[in-house]
């Protein structure tokens, strides 16, 4: 249904992006995966742009021709979302990577959609602001994160991006551009068009330019690590810390054997590994002693609830020895076997503790080693299915009956498929099972409106 | 029982303190003081030694009434007690008063085996410091050491650092030693030790509980430095770019790695 790229359309693309238009060889291996690498293809053409009016021409030319489009940033995803399943054209949006203003009066900043997250927190920082989302993958584009609705680490306080994106400038798969949402604060004018583009994985239109809310940066922050005896008292704790009326930015869990990783692949140790389960916690706010006040709540809290000892994090180097291994956590269990697959699955807060005993019993009944961390204060966890060697038939059979069950059991806590890492080829399945014919049914028809050709990211999410 | 002391110093709470261009002052930065970080991994070999073997480890430090904060700090990292130097005679003081002011202090505590300091500091970054507290009190020194291989009540053998060597040594105790920043990863404050102090367990030592009253020999009186000027160092962003694909570049980058000896051939 789709058509090959011809020498004639290779003329026409770089008759519209002179110089930017790369093909076969040209073409580095990165591209043809993401950053799991379970899903594989190669794009045909490959174009980096630079304005929204060239992602139109390209949008307009493709849609006539009837050539499938991928869009890809730092391609840093984990469900094959930016992978050209389907050959065609792979438009890369990295070279639009600028900041267009920083809007004090309204505490907006807008960007193009390849900023970096690094890039872009560190822009904020600079002026003396906070961009609220905190993703562990700080390679990610800011266009990636829209994408997929990225979560990230300070959700427990300030939410995900969906909360702090106003407005974004779009191109249909058919070439219009669109100005959806605005500078304002409220909006209850129609339906929220935004806020369908976001986390809809590249499916439905092109991210060309985002207005982010920013805030001013709190002036003080500190971190806890707490350690447990066993992961099931470190989380049980959570939804009573969460219920305490304080708010930590951060609750995230971490458990010994995922930390000697880090450990191993950092090559540098972790403050401390001695115990079982340790819970991360992080404060912030405007004085020390509000902060400080913050921080001796839950941590009289923690010791009450069976803590060990709750470590105070409160410099540049300590926060440095913890955080960086934290967000090594993913890379460290990547290295730490041949193939891994994952599953980022996130459930009600009041049962986090239960689903990730959950998994220790998968584990052992499947046979496969399964480390996890995450997001305990939002319930979004980061589950890896590690190959280790198996073959081909044995880990496709393990994996799948692990996965069947994982996701079966987050269903029956009223769980959904991915809190944040989105759906693209790899968990359409188990988002059908989650959300049913009607839904589906009725995502397809918004799909079919924004693309009529089907030509954008085909075969991804529905 | 090893008598363990470890020298520490509070410092401006930021990493990158700015100095004035046209007035050669420092910037303060807005986030407070902190403890030195390179101190840290001094106290973290003493606090080391002390899981493994009978040892006490006293901190102490030269500073205006708030850097008992600090000691505060290394006592809830597991320090049993700590002591301030501080007095009006001691401030202004370079390197040579200084060291000199901590020496003599050391001397008031009574017995120690093992003084151990940081590589240097965050704040003045001279390193001299440590050597010369130990010059002061008459006993051998080493700096950047890497790892402590193996300590008794009579010797330490200890991994160091030189310009273009690692050696090995072991050292007759009374000794100074100074780490390297990369010897380990300090370990962090505990808050259950913080609550459960119950009493003050820092010691204040003025001029007065001083054995030495040369006044001439502390502070800006004691300091035969003088500073003429304060200035940012001039950054230096040398760089090079290499275009072409990644074979190329892989190519470039392994020829540079391998000719600064970053990396070699397997």
């Amino acid at each position: 249904m789709f058509n090959k790229v011809a020498q004639s359309d290779i003329k026409a693309l770089e008759s519209i992006l002179p110089g930017r238009v790369f093909k076969g060889d040209e073409i580095n291996e990165d591209y043809y995966h993401d950053e799991l690498g379970t899903a594989y293809g190669i794009p045909e053409v490959l174009v980096k742009v630079l304005t929204t009016e060239e992602v139109s021409h390209i949008m307009q030319y493709a849609n006539e021709h009837l050539i499938p489009v991928v869009v890809r940033g730092s391609g840093t995803g984990l469900v094959g979302g930016s992978v050209a399943t389907n050959g065609g054209i792979m438009l890369d949006t990295t070279l639009m990577n600028k900041v267009l203003e920083l809007d004090e009066k309204n505490m907006t900043v807008t960007v193009q959609p390849g900023i970096l997250l690094m890039e872009l927190a560190a822009y904020c920082n600079d002026h003396g602001y906070q961009y609220c989302p905190d993703p562990g993958e700080k390679s990610a584009t800011i266009g990636g994160n829209i994408s997929t609705n990225a979560g990230g680490m300070r959700a427990v306080k300030y939410g995900v991006t969906r909360d702090a994106v106003r407005a974004l400038t779009v191109v249909r798969p058919t070439g219009e551009i669109l100005h959806l949402g605005s500078k304002v604060v409220k909006n209850s004018s129609g339906y929220s068009l935004k806020d369908l583009i976001i986390g809809s994985e590249g499916t439905l239109a092109v991210v060309t330019e985002a207005i982010l809310k920013i805030i001013p940066k709190p002036e003080y922050a500190i971190s806890t690590l707490i350690p447990f005896n066993s992961m099931a008292e470190a989380i049980s704790a959570v939804p009573k810390i969460i219920g305490a009326k304080v708010t930590p930015v951060a609750v995230e869990y971490m458990s010994q054997d995922v930390i000697l990783f880090a450990e191993e692949y950092l090559g540098k140790k972790f403050p401390t590994h001695d115990s079982d389960a340790y819970l991360l916690l992080t404060f912030d706010g405007n004085t020390k002693e509000a902060v400080t006040h913050d921080m001796e709540t839950i941590a009289d809290l923690c010791l009450e609830l069976g803590a060990l000892d709750v470590y105070m994090i409160d410099t540049e180097e300590r926060s440095t020895s913890v955080w960086s291994a934290r967000s090594a956590f993913l890379e460290a269990i990547k290295g730490s076997t041949d193939l891994m697959d994952e599953c980022d699955v996130v459930v009600p807060r009041s049962l986090v503790a239960d689903f990730i005993l959950y998994t220790h019993e998968v584990a052992e009944k499947v046979g496969l080693r399964i480390p996890s961390f995450g997001h305990a204060g939002d319930g979004n966890l980061h589950i890896y299915l590690c190959r280790d060697g198996k073959n081909d038939e044995e880990w496709n059979e393990k994996k799948e009956k692990a996965f069947d069950l994982m996701y079966k059991k987050s269903r029956e806590m009223g769980g959904l498929v991915s809190g944040e890492h989105g759906i693209g080829l790899d968990k359409k399945e188990y988002l059908y099972e989650v959300l049913g014919k009607e839904q589906i049914e009725i995502m397809k028809g918004i799909k079919k409106v924004f693309d009529p050709n089907g030509i954008l990211n085909p075969g991804k999410v529905v | 029982m090893i008598n363990i002391i470890v020298c520490v110093k509070q410092v401006p709470g930021s990493n990158n303190v700015k100095v004035d261009d046209k007035t050669g002052l420092l910037i303060r930065p807005k986030t407070g003081n902190k403890l030195n970080p390179y101190d840290l991994n001094a106290l973290e070999v003493a606090l080391s030694i002390k899981d493994q073997k009978e040892a006490s480890v006293k901190v102490v430090t030269m500073g205006p009434p708030q850097a008992k904060e600090v000691l505060n700090e290394c006592i809830w990292m597991g320090c049993d007690e700590g002591v301030l130097l501080s007095d009006r005679v001691f401030g202004g003081a370079d390197v040579l008063a200084t060291s000199y002011t901590i020496s003599q202090g050391i001397k008031r505590f009574g017995s120690y085996d093992l003084i151990l300091c940081g590589k240097q500091t965050t704040d003045g970054d001279t390193a001299q410091v440590g050597a010369e507290v130990a010059e002061h009190l008459g006993i051998p020194h080493l700096s950047n050491v890497m790892e402590i291989i193996e300590i008794d009540e009579s010797n330490v053998t200890v991994k160091a650092l030189q310009e273009n060597l690692i050696i090995t040594e072991k050292i007759q105790l009374p000794c100074l030693l100074c780490t390297d920043s990369d010897i380990n990863t300090p370990r962090l404050p505990s808050y259950k030790r913080k609550k459960n102090m119950k009493e003050d367990l820092i010691k204040t030592l003025t001029f007065a509980d001083y054995e030495d009253q040369n006044i001439y020999r502390y502070g800006l009186k004691g300091s035969p430095t003088q500073v003429q000027k304060v200035f940012p160092p001039e950054r230096n962003h040398n760089s090079q770019v290499f275009n072409g694909n990644s074979n190329e570049l892989a190519e470039n980058l392994f020829s540079i790695l391998s000719e600064k000896k970053f990396i070699r051939e397997a």
